[in-house]
């Protein structure tokens, strides 16, 4: 932790709040039958209902419906007896009625809480996150600004791909977060990821984060010891974990320097950017923007029955936290090595290798070892690096069929990483391919002893562990391909000495 | 069988169920009727001859065959321009939608579509049914079949007058606080709002979605309870319509009866502000049900008072909204003049260029309506004042069947004379917007002429939600007596034009 940090840390107290919006993984669209898929060409997922063309109407899709209530109830909220949707009208391109249909003082579920544990130099501590509401909204289309750099400004003209128009949002705001103290960045991070987890073990989506369909907005504002709450400012559009935290961080250090420079915080929205870990100013909030929300006529009120509410509370499942208690004890480890595992964003990795057939021991070494380094090295998430849990179970396949030792496995994992195709495609084009032809060996073996006869006369006289030089001079003339253990037998063999 | 245009749909539709005249030879003559008149009357934005001839031939080919069954079958119609017919013209009388080809049909444009109705084309409206004399067309004024000089009512003024004018034996309107009614009243037919929820909304271009209401045209009872089955009931697609069977109302046409009926007139709705013809033809009706064996009784809604305003306060609200999506940048026109232009600025130009004053000044109501700090007085006050009157209705029901009034304060006023004062054009729906912010259904029916000018009166009933049968039974015995008394229906006094 900088010593920056640490000074903001000694001088000001950080609230934070977070809104994150969550595509459902509902087959058809919030409002109409289109397919919800992510991708497709541009406005083929489209008809008159996500077009928003004049005369059509919306209908509530019941199983984004039922998704948001058990959202709301894994996390831990009272579900309403009835409410409505709420127009937010105002204009922009990409929103095909110039009005998103959303919930506005009449959420779905509102009032729960979710614990996130995150680590200290006390070991895990577990924080309460208190959740303000849970709602539905609906997504906007998707615009490509053509002939500039991508981005609006300098633009000749802006495409637009209504595909993603009416995909089915929930949104997860929650109350402001007090007392974190220097872990506001953490606990952030950790907050998002615990949601994660959560709508993942629901299946009500996959939260495919490289595909946008999770986008965090993070507040953020800094007040002294004893003074009122800060002016905030709402970064908007984080789409990563590590983002997350990152923005949080530098926020708090950007808005500290104004704060001492005796300057105001301004409520505006920012932006993050991924590259350089700023934020950058965006709109003034200060004259807030008039969404004139109203109840949309168009539809008729939710009114979940109690009978409805209870049939989808028994079908929740276990939930994250509880299920890292129980791998943590199947797995044997400890709650710090745990606790680091969900950090490098593993767990969920590791899971799905084993469920693919990979022993727990090796699908934890693979992720929290070399395949984190990795990720680290890159700056990104694990998940977004070209390795599948898939691709894992296969390399630990070949390695105990003993067609890959685990120096040829690093390497498969290094083409994987370095994109040059699938497991069948990294061995054939490295020539990844253990010698298996023992005349080879022993031509090789005979090779290296008559290079080194020093050391061949140790071995002779019983200094067996000077072996492993020969072994290792073998390696390297078959450029890793051959199996170590194998080298050894049959360089003992060729020299008559027993281990 | 005589002169074609001058029958009623029943009959034309038995007619070509006995195959004595062809779907095609009755579509013809409308066609030719329109051929004849529509430049001088004006009811309709788009027709298109031969793509209806064409439909009726197929009608024709599937009578032979015995594939429809449907009471309609074959018989003519007129369609409000705001319905969304797939591939052809729908403007809402607006400029702003000029050569939009909707990509899909309004449900009750499939319902009729299914049942044989052959659509002759599209009516003409006040822009996006903001109006009371459907001179707030973007396209011109419609006129009064009974007097050329003057409105038809609005803003379904096209699809009164195409009944009116023989043009059509019938036609779909909408009704947001009264645009069925009032010009069926100032036209001597017949119109009728179904209950809210009563028929699907989808496809037809939004004005105030918690106010709207799609409902049949025509020049008699019966033409207007067949009409009313064919489009009534749920639709999947529009969740606000009501899950539940529509009730019989052609059983209720036919059942002319209103003996032990209890029938209340609204205190409020008959007094100032009300012409003395309109008055005069009430009262005589009035007589008239009580001669029938209905009990009249005079019942009060005393916030019926504050029902325009704050129906212009929750219609502005909503159409505000709903008219956002008119922007230049999916369908209608786009105004820009290839200048390096930014979204905001094409979207402004085109919504400048495109809506007309009445739609601009509701608008900026709506607008100032729902603004931060501004909501709770104004549209939260009107929602307010909309469940006092929707307790007024339920307690008048609880002693009454149905409730009557006159339809409109007025008949037919000259084109332009209410034009420049908004206010007067809006104490039209004086009687008719309470219905709708109730939810209620309602019926207007020709009772005479007002004696100081000759022009239509008409007579609002009005029923419970879901009790839609109820206007068909008490309208019909009316018709059936005032058509004793006149020897034939109103509408046969009208000029041919």
């Amino acid at each position: 932790m900088t010593t920056e940090y640490q000074a903001v840390i000694a001088e000001f107290e950080p609230i934070i709040g977070l809104e994150t919006h969550i595509e459902l993984g509902t087959n058809s669209k919030m409002f109409c039958s289109c397919s919800a898929q992510f991708g497709g060409d541009p406005n083929t997922h489209v008809c008159p209902v996500c077009l928003g063309l004049p005369g059509s109407m919306p209908v509530v899709n019941r199983v984004a419906v039922e998704s948001t209530i058990r959202m709301g109830l894994a996390l831990n909220c009272s579900i309403a007896q009835w409410c409505r949707f709420a127009r937010k009208n105002y204009f922009y391109p990409d929103m095909p009625k110039n009005y998103q249909i959303s919930q506005y003082d009449e959420p779905l579920c509102s009032d729960g809480y979710l614990d996130v544990t995150v680590p200290t130099e006390n070991g895990p501590q577990v924080f309460r996150v208190e959740i303000e509401r849970v709602h539905m909204e609906e997504d906007t289309g998707k615009l490509l600004h053509a002939g500039g750099a991508g981005r609006i400004h300098g633009a000749t003209h802006s495409l637009v791909d209504y595909n993603r128009a009416g995909i089915p949002l929930i949104e997860v705001v929650t109350k402001p977060i007090l007392g974190t103290g220097e872990l506001a960045p953490e606990i952030a991070k950790a907050y998002v990821s615990e949601l994660r987890d959560l709508m993942r073990a629901l299946g009500v989506s996959d939260v495919r984060m490289e595909e946008g369909s999770l986008r965090c907005d993070v507040n953020v504002s800094l007040n002294r010891q004893g003074e009122g709450w800060g002016t905030r400012t709402e970064t908007k559009n984080v789409n990563s974990l590590r983002s997350v935290e990152r923005a949080v961080r530098t926020e708090m250090v950007r808005q500290a320097e104004q704060l001492r420079l005796g300057e105001r915080i301004i409520l505006e929205t920012r932006h993050f950017n991924e590259e350089t870990g700023d934020t950058t100013s965006g709109r003034s909030k200060e004259e807030a923007e008039d969404y004139r929300y109203f109840p949309e006529p168009d539809l008729v009120p939710v009114a979940p029955s109690e009978s409805w509410i209870e049939q989808l509370r028994g079908t929740l499942p276990e939930i994250p936290s509880v299920r890292r208690a129980r791998l943590q004890n199947d797995w044997g480890i400890s709650e710090f090595d745990m606790q680091s595992l969900v950090n490098a964003g593993a767990l969920e990795l590791i899971i799905a290798s084993i469920d693919a057939g990979v022993q727990p021991s090796a699908a934890r070494k693979w992720w929290t070892g070399e395949l984190t380094r990795v990720a680290n090295e890159r700056d990104c998430e694990l998940e977004e690096l070209t390795v599948t849990p898939a691709d894992i179970a296969q390399i630990e396949g070949l390695i105990s069929e003993g067609v890959l030792t685990d120096k040829m496995a690093r390497s498969v994992f290094e083409g994987l990483l370095d994109g040059e195709g699938n497991v069948t495609e990294v061995i054939d084009s490295r020539g990844l391919v253990v010698v298996k032809d023992e005349d080879l060996l022993v031509e090789a073996i005979n090779q290296a002893l008559s290079e080194s006869p020093d050391i061949a006369e140790k071995i002779k006289s019983g200094k067996v562990a000077a072996a492993g030089a020969i072994v290792g001079a073998v390696m390297k003339s078959t450029k890793g391909q051959a199996d170590a253990a194998k080298v050894r037998t049959l360089l003992l063999e060729q020299l008559g000495v027993k281990e | 069988m005589s002169d074609l245009t001058r029958q009623s749909a029943a009959t034309l539709a038995s007619a070509i169920a006995r195959k004595e005249v062809s779907s095609e030879e009755v579509t013809r003559a409308h066609l030719d009727r329109i051929a004849q008149v529509d430049e001088r009357v004006h009811a309709f934005l788009h027709v298109d001859p031969e793509s209806s001839i064409a439909r009726a031939r197929e009608v024709d080919q599937q009578l032979a065959k015995g594939e429809l069954s449907s009471p309609l079958a074959g018989v003519p119609i007129a369609l409000k321009d705001l319905l969304a017919t797939k591939g052809v013209p729908t403007t809402c009388g607006s400029r702003i939608l000029e050569g939009w080809r909707p990509p899909y049909n309004a449900t009750i444009v499939d319902k009729l579509s299914a049942a044989g109705v052959v659509s002759l084309g599209k009516t003409n409206m006040d822009e996006f049914a903001m109006g009371s004399s459907t001179e707030h067309s973007g396209y011109g004024p419609t006129h009064n079949p009974w007097d050329l000089e003057r409105i038809p009512g609005g803003s379904g003024g096209g699809s009164a007058a195409a009944v009116a004018s023989f043009e059509s034996p019938m036609a779909i309107g909408t009704d947001t606080g009264g645009s069925i009614r009032q010009p069926a009243a100032l036209t001597g037919t017949v119109g009728v709002k179904p209950t809210y929820g009563g028929v699907s909304r989808y496809g037809i271009v939004a004005l105030a979605s918690s106010l709207d209401q799609a409902g049949p045209c025509a020049r008699d009872v019966m033409d207007t309870a067949l009409l009313h089955a064919v489009i009534g009931g749920h639709d999947p697609r529009d969740s606000t319509s009501i899950n539940k069977p529509v009730p019989d109302v052609v059983a209720a046409a036919l059942n002319a009866d209103v003996r032990g009926m209890k029938i209340g007139v609204i205190k409020q709705l008959k007094g100032e502000g009300f012409q003395a013809g309109v008055l005069e033809r009430f009262n005589q009706s009035i007589e008239i049900l009580t001669e029938l064996g209905a009990e009249v009784i005079e019942v009060s809604c005393p916030h019926f008072e504050y029902a325009l305003g704050a129906y212009y306060l929750i219609l502005p609200s909503e159409a505000s909204s709903n008219l956002a999506r008119f922007d230049g940048m999916r369908f209608g026109i786009r105004e820009d003049d290839g200048k390096d232009r930014s979204v905001e600025e094409v979207m402004s130009a085109t919504r400048e260029k495109g809506f007309g004053a009445e739609v601009k000044r509701r608008i900026m109501l709506g607008t100032y309506a729902l603004s931060s700090g501004y909501y709770d007085a104004y549209y939260g006050q009107a929602q307010r004042i909309r469940t006092l009157i929707t307790r007024d209705f339920a307690a008048a029901f609880s002693h009454v069947d149905v409730l009557v009034s006159p339809t409109a304060p007025t008949t037919a006023f000259k084109i332009g004379e209410k034009l420049d004062d908004p206010l007067a054009m809006y104490l039209n729906d004086i009687a008719t917007i309470p219905v709708n912010l109730a939810g209620n259904c309602a019926m207007s029916l020709p009772i005479g002429r007002a004696p100081e000018d000759g022009l239509p009166v008409g007579l609002q009933i009005i029923a419970p939600p879901m009790a839609d049968h109820l206007l068909y039974q008490v309208g019909s015995a009316l018709e059936t007596a005032l058509a004793d008394r006149w020897g034939g229906l109103l509408i046969s006094e009208a000029p041919t034009l």
